[in-house]
């Protein structure tokens, strides 16, 4: 059967007999770091494309249908596009924190693909803190934003990147509170160990009401937390045309839009890990067949599965919800996601102390 | 109380941005809702709207008549002079004059296709058409004349 694990077992195993130990991992961290742009730029290439259908399909449109079949190649031609204009960089802007700010953003985001889970065992890092280690990284790309949009020296910049940082800042705490629900009920903060949990079902069906509650506040606030629609008003473009990366052009703007992307990935990513039980195949308590069936499907699959449901999921709030004002942002954030969350960590904690989860 | 509103708030929130999303679930699952229309393609199979409106013509009968008396009320009605109606006297057979037109001219290239004088006309003479490629080299030719050579006023028409 077709297994990620089998393949990296094979490789390392070559590694470490041919080669002595140190160069051996050195290799290895080369093969990573190939895999991880190759992965980023199939991702971007891949998601763009998505968006754009989804959002045609959703607005009653066809999208893109003209570069290759069923309009395959579009962003391909688009990302050759970027690649071959100017990087223009403003007369008065900053220019070393200027040219810095898409690289730290990137960087964040190759940052947190480290203890993702893409498969079973086909893990980066498997960290004893993996899910903390999300969260605080995870906050680090608003450092890059709030340079890019300092540095631009356009006042829409400035604000759409203060927007986001306000925006980022508070949604972070209730995203870590239904985070927090699931690292309860498993009692470990460890990516693998959660996953390990739920072998006996998601959850999401395991941990009742409160845990579909710590599921949906933790959709909304990654889908702020990413910057995207209907908490676009980093990036408004009837207001602050692009917001902080207004004056970004060729690839540094790639950089940022495709960071945009990876970043939509890797929320999801975590979201389909902790909530529906990332690589671990569809099982329901004792159904021994049933379980054995589903082991039949790889794990990559589910994982990629779930993962693109979810990216789905919040393309479709993207082009369905219209965009909020800076002030109902900041009320659905502290006047309802947050208390909900506080009082939803409590009976979650209820739930796994008393053992009433399955 | 205070914690029912708050309850409520969030069920009624929560509840019409599902019912939002409903449709444009609906609307994606639904291909055949598409309306694009990929226009040089489909040429031949083109769906326009019924409230389309393209340029001014006056409907003739297989016996070339009209309807139009040349009573000028769409000239008058036009907002920017893009009909002009040049009318005669024609005798009736019991010996009396009768105002007719003589030449319709349209200007289609000053046409805002506002309908004013499709909703002016008293008898129904003139409407809308939906062809829309007008395209010429030569402007004069976007100035049109809408009744047609020999043709003549309907009999009944008052």
């Amino acid at each position: 059967m077709f297994s990620l694990e089998g393949i990296t077992k094979t490789i390392q195993d070559w590694l470490f007999s041919s080669f002595s130990p140190t160069v051996a991992l050195l290799i290895e961290c080369a093969i990573i770091i190939l895999l991880a742009i190759a992965l980023f730029a199939l991702l971007g290439l891949v998601l763009v494309l998505m968006e754009r259908k989804v959002a045609a399909h959703i607005q009653i449109r066809l999208g893109p249908n003209r570069v290759g079949p069923g309009g395959m190649f579009q962003t391909v031609a688009d990302t050759v596009k970027l690649i071959m204009k100017e990087g223009l960089t403003p007369d008065m802007a900053d220019k070393f924190l200027f040219n810095l700010a898409p690289f730290i953003v990137m960087i964040v985001a190759m940052l947190l693909l480290a203890p993702i889970a893409f498969a079973k065992n086909f893990q980066i890092w498997d960290i004893n803190i993996g899910v903390l280690y999300v969260s605080a990284v995870s906050s680090l790309s608003v450092i890059g934003i709030l340079m890019a949009g300092w540095a631009s020296n356009n006042k829409y910049s400035l604000l759409g990147a203060m927007r986001s940082g306000a925006q980022i800042v508070s949604y972070e705490l209730s995203a870590g509170l239904a985070i927090l629900s699931v690292v309860v009920l498993t009692g470990s903060l460890q990516i693998s160990d959660i996953i390990e949990s739920q072998k006996d079902g998601w959850w999401l069906f395991k941990g009742h009401i409160p845990v579909i509650i710590a599921f949906v506040i933790f959709l909304i606030a990654v889908t702020a937390e990413t910057n995207r629609a209907p908490f676009d008003l980093a990036e408004a473009e009837s207001e602050l045309t692009a917001g902080f990366h207004t004056e970004y052009s060729g690839m540094r703007f790639a950089f940022f839009f495709l960071a945009e992307y990876i970043n939509i990935f890797i929320v999801c990513s975590i979201g389909a890990t902790l909530f529906l039980g990332g690589w671990m195949p569809l099982h329901i308590g004792n159904w021994e067949s049933f379980n054995h069936l589903m082991d039949y499907i790889p794990s990559s699959v589910w994982f990629m599965g779930k993962t693109f449901f979810l990216i789905f999921l919040i393309m479709w709030f993207r082009w369905t919800f219209p965009r909020l004002r800076v002030d109902q942002l900041l009320n659905l954030e502290w006047k309802y996601l947050l208390p909900i969350s506080l009082f939803n960590i409590l009976l979650v904690t209820l739930i796994a102390i008393m053992g009433w989860h399955f | 109380m205070f914690l029912k509103e708050y309850i409520k708030d969030v069920y009624n929130g929560v509840t019409s941005l599902l019912k939002g999303m409903r449709k444009t679930g609906y609307y994606f699952f639904h291909t055949k809702e598409i309306i694009t229309e990929q226009y040089p393609d489909n040429r031949d199979t083109l769906k326009l709207a019924e409230r389309f409106r393209g340029e001014v013509v006056m409907l003739h009968d297989e016996n070339n008549e009209h309807a139009c008396t040349g009573c000028t009320a769409c000239e008058l009605a036009c907002p920017n002079g893009t009909i002009k109606v040049i009318t005669k006297f024609d005798m009736t057979p019991e010996g009396k004059k009768k105002k007719a037109v003589d030449t319709f001219i349209y200007h289609l290239e000053l046409c805002t296709m506002c309908n004013l004088c499709v909703e002016a006309c008293p008898t129904g003479a003139i409407s809308m058409a939906q062809n829309f490629e007008h395209s010429v080299y030569d402007r004069n030719k976007l100035t049109k004349r809408l009744n047609k050579p020999g043709s003549k006023v309907r009999e009944g028409v008052e």
